[in-house]
C-alpha cells in the first residue's frame, strides 16, 4: 500500500536554513545539508528545501547546497524558490533535485509548466499554490492565488488553477494556505479537499500545521497525499517518528523505518 | 576492481545514482569505480552497468539511440558477455518489447513485454505513483532475497505513471500493490532491474545496490 509522506521543509537564504534548526545535536545548526542529513536520518520520507534568497542573480551557492545534500542524503529532494525558466530546472536537476518546485513562474506563465514538463517529464515537476481565501464568512468557500509571499492578489482562483497546472503536465501540487502560514491552527482543511478531489496529481498539504492532529486532519479530511510541516520539526517540537507514529495510529500508512 | 558504468545518455538526475553506488560499494566492502558515459569502448569495458532513466520512454530510447553505438555495446557486454545490467526506472522500462507513452517506441526487448499507462481501478488513486510502497516477491531472486526477509521496512520510493507488463511471468520478481498488482523488480538471467529508484530508497535501496555490486549471475 502507498504511504502517506512526511515531507520537512527548510527555508533556505543564501545557502543557510533561516532561523536554524533546533532539534538535534547538529554542529552548524544553520547548515541545510547538515539538517537533511539529521532528518533523512529520523526517516522523513521526502526532503523539501524552499530557497529565499532576495537575489536571483547567483544561483551557485544554492547549486552547491543542492549538490552537497543529494551525496549526504538518499531520500527524494524537492527545491523551489525563485524557478523561472527551464535552464533554473535543468540546473537543480543536474546539481541532485528529484523535484522542482514552480511558483510565480506557473501564474505568470501556465505555458512554463507545459514545457517544463515535456522537457524533463511530469514526475520531476511541482506546482505550489500559495491560495488565500477571498469570500467572506458564511458564503460558499473560494479561494484565490496570491504571490510574494501572500501580498499580491491575483485575481486567479485556485481550483481552477489547479486542475489547469496539472493538465499541463504537473506532476504534484504543493498547496499552502496563506491564511494559515505560520499560524499553528492546522491546515486549511476545505481548501486541501476541494484541490484534491478535483486533480488527479498527488497533493502535498502546507502551511499552519502546530500539533500531530494537525498531520491526520490533512489526510483524513484534506485527502491529501503528503504533509509538510517545517516549524514543529524544525523546533523539536516533535520528532519525525513521533509524526508518523501519530498517523498510524489514527490508521493512516506510513512508513516505519 | 569493479568497475560500474552509469550509462550517460542525457536522462536526468545521474548523480544521484553515481553517489548511491560509491556509498553502496563501500558498504559491501568493494572496491568500485563508478563511471559516467555514453562511450560504447567504455561500456564494453564495464564489470557491470546501470542504466538509469527518468522522463518519457520515447525520448530516453532516443537518447540511447543518440550516441552512435552506444545500444550495441550494451547488447554486446549484456547479452553476449553476460555482465550483471541493472535498469532503473524509465531504465527497467526500456527493457520490454515496446513502449505505449504517447506513441508506439521500440524497447531493448531483453524481457518481452509492453509498458502502458497505470490505470488504477480506484479513481481516487493518483496519478503519478509516487511515493513508498511495500514490495511482495513473486519469486526468490539474489538481489532481493535478503532484503524482503529480514523484517526490515520493504518500502521503495516510486514516481511513475506507466508500468511495465512482462510477457512471461517468470520474469517478475516483485510487485507493489496501486489499484491493483504493478510490476516493481524484474530480472532474467544476468539482467535486472526495478520500478523504484533505489538510489532514493535510503538504506533499502543502497542495500539492494549492494547486492548488485556483490551479483555474479
Amino acid at each position: 500500500m502507498l504511504k502517506v509522506r512526511i515531507i520537512p521543509c527548510l527555508d533556505v537564504k543564501d545557502g543557510r536554513v533561516v532561523k536554524g534548526v533546533k532539534f538535534v545535536d547538529l554542529v552548524d545548526a544553520g547548515d541545510p545539508v547538515e539538517a537533511a542529513r539529521a532528518y533523512d536520518a529520523a526517516g522523513a520520507d521526502e526532503l523539501c528545501f524552499l530557497d529565499i534568497t532576495a537575489s536571483h542573480e547567483d544561483r551557485s551557492t544554492l547549486l552547491d547546497v543542492v549538490q552537497r545534500t543529494a551525496e549526504a542524503c538518499f531520500t527524494p529532494l524537492t527545491v523551489g524558490g525563485g524557478v523561472r525558466a527551464v535552464e533554473d530546472i535543468r540546473r537543480l536537476l543536474l546539481a541532485g533535485a528529484d523535484k522542482v518546485s514552480i511558483n510565480t513562474a506557473a501564474v505568470n506563465n501556465r505555458q512554463f509548466v507545459r514545457e517544463a514538463a515535456e522537457k524533463f517529464g511530469d514526475q520531476c515537476i511541482v506546482v505550489a499554490i500559495d491560495a488565500k481565501r477571498v469570500s467572506p464568512d458564511g458564503a460558499p468557500p473560494r479561494w484565490e492565488i496570491f504571490t510574494h509571499g501572500g501580498r499580491r492578489e491575483t485575481g486567479i482562483d485556485a481550483i481552477d488553477f489547479a486542475r489547469e497546472v496539472v493538465s499541463l503536465g504537473a506532476g504534484e501540487l504543493l498547496v499552502t494556505s496563506m491564511d494559515r502560514d505560520g499560524t499553528r491552527a492546522g491546515y486549511d482543511l476545505p481548501l486541501m479537499k476541494a484541490i484534491s478531489s478535483a486533480v488527479s496529481a498527488p497533493v502535498i498539504a502546507s502551511g499552519g500545521v502546530g500539533s500531530l492532529d494537525d498531520l491526520v486532519n490533512g489526510v483524513t479530511e484534506g485527502g491529501v497525499s503528503a504533509v509538510l510541516a517545517a516549524s514543529i520539526f524544525h523546533f523539536g517540537t516533535y520528532t519525525v517518528s513521533e509524526a508518523k507514529a501519530h498517523m498510524a495510529a489514527a490508521g493512516i500508512p506510513v512508513r516505519m523505518v | 576492481m569493479n568497475t560500474v558504468v552509469v550509462v550517460d545518455y542525457g536522462s536526468g538526475n545521474l548523480h544521484s545514482a553515481c553517489k548511491a553506488l560509491e556509498r553502496a560499494g563501500n558498504d559491501a566492502g568493494s572496491e568500485v569505480t563508478v563511471r559516467l558515459s555514453s562511450d560504447p569502448d567504455e561500456v564494453l569495458k564495464a564489470d557491470r552497468v546501470v542504466l538509469p532513466g527518468v522522463g518519457a520512454f520515447a525520448d530516453c530510447r532516443r537518447g540511447l539511440d543518440a550516441a552512435p553505438g552506444l545500444t550495441e555495446a550494451l547488447t554486446e557486454l549484456v547479452q553476449e558477455k553476460g555482465r550483471p545490467f541493472f535498469g532503473i526506472c524509465v531504465g527497467m522500462q526500456l527493457l520490454a518489447s515496446r513502449g505505449l507513452e504517447y506513441e508506439i517506441t521500440a524497447g531493448l526487448d531483453w524481457i518481452s513485454g509492453d509498458v502502458a499507462p497505470i490505470r488504477p481501478a480506484d479513481p481516487s488513486l493518483k496519478i503519478p505513483h509516487m511515493g513508498w510502497n511495500d514490495l511482495t516477491q513473486v519469486r526468490p531472486h539474489p538481489l532481493l532475497d535478503n532484503l524482503l526477509n529480514s523484517g526490515r521496512s520493504r518500502d521503495a520510493y516510486f514516481v511513475h505513471s506507466y508500468a511495465l507488463t512482462a510477457a512471461r511471468p517468470e520474469d517478475v520478481v516483485a510487485t507493489t500493490d496501486y489499484g491493483g498488482a504493478i510490476t516493481a523488480f524484474v530480472a532474467r538471467d544476468n539482467v535486472a532491474g526495478s520500478q523504484f529508484h533505489p538510489e532514493k530508497s535510503q538504506g533499502f535501496g543502497l542495500a539492494l545496490l549492494s547486492n548488485f555490486i556483490r551479483w555474479r549471475p
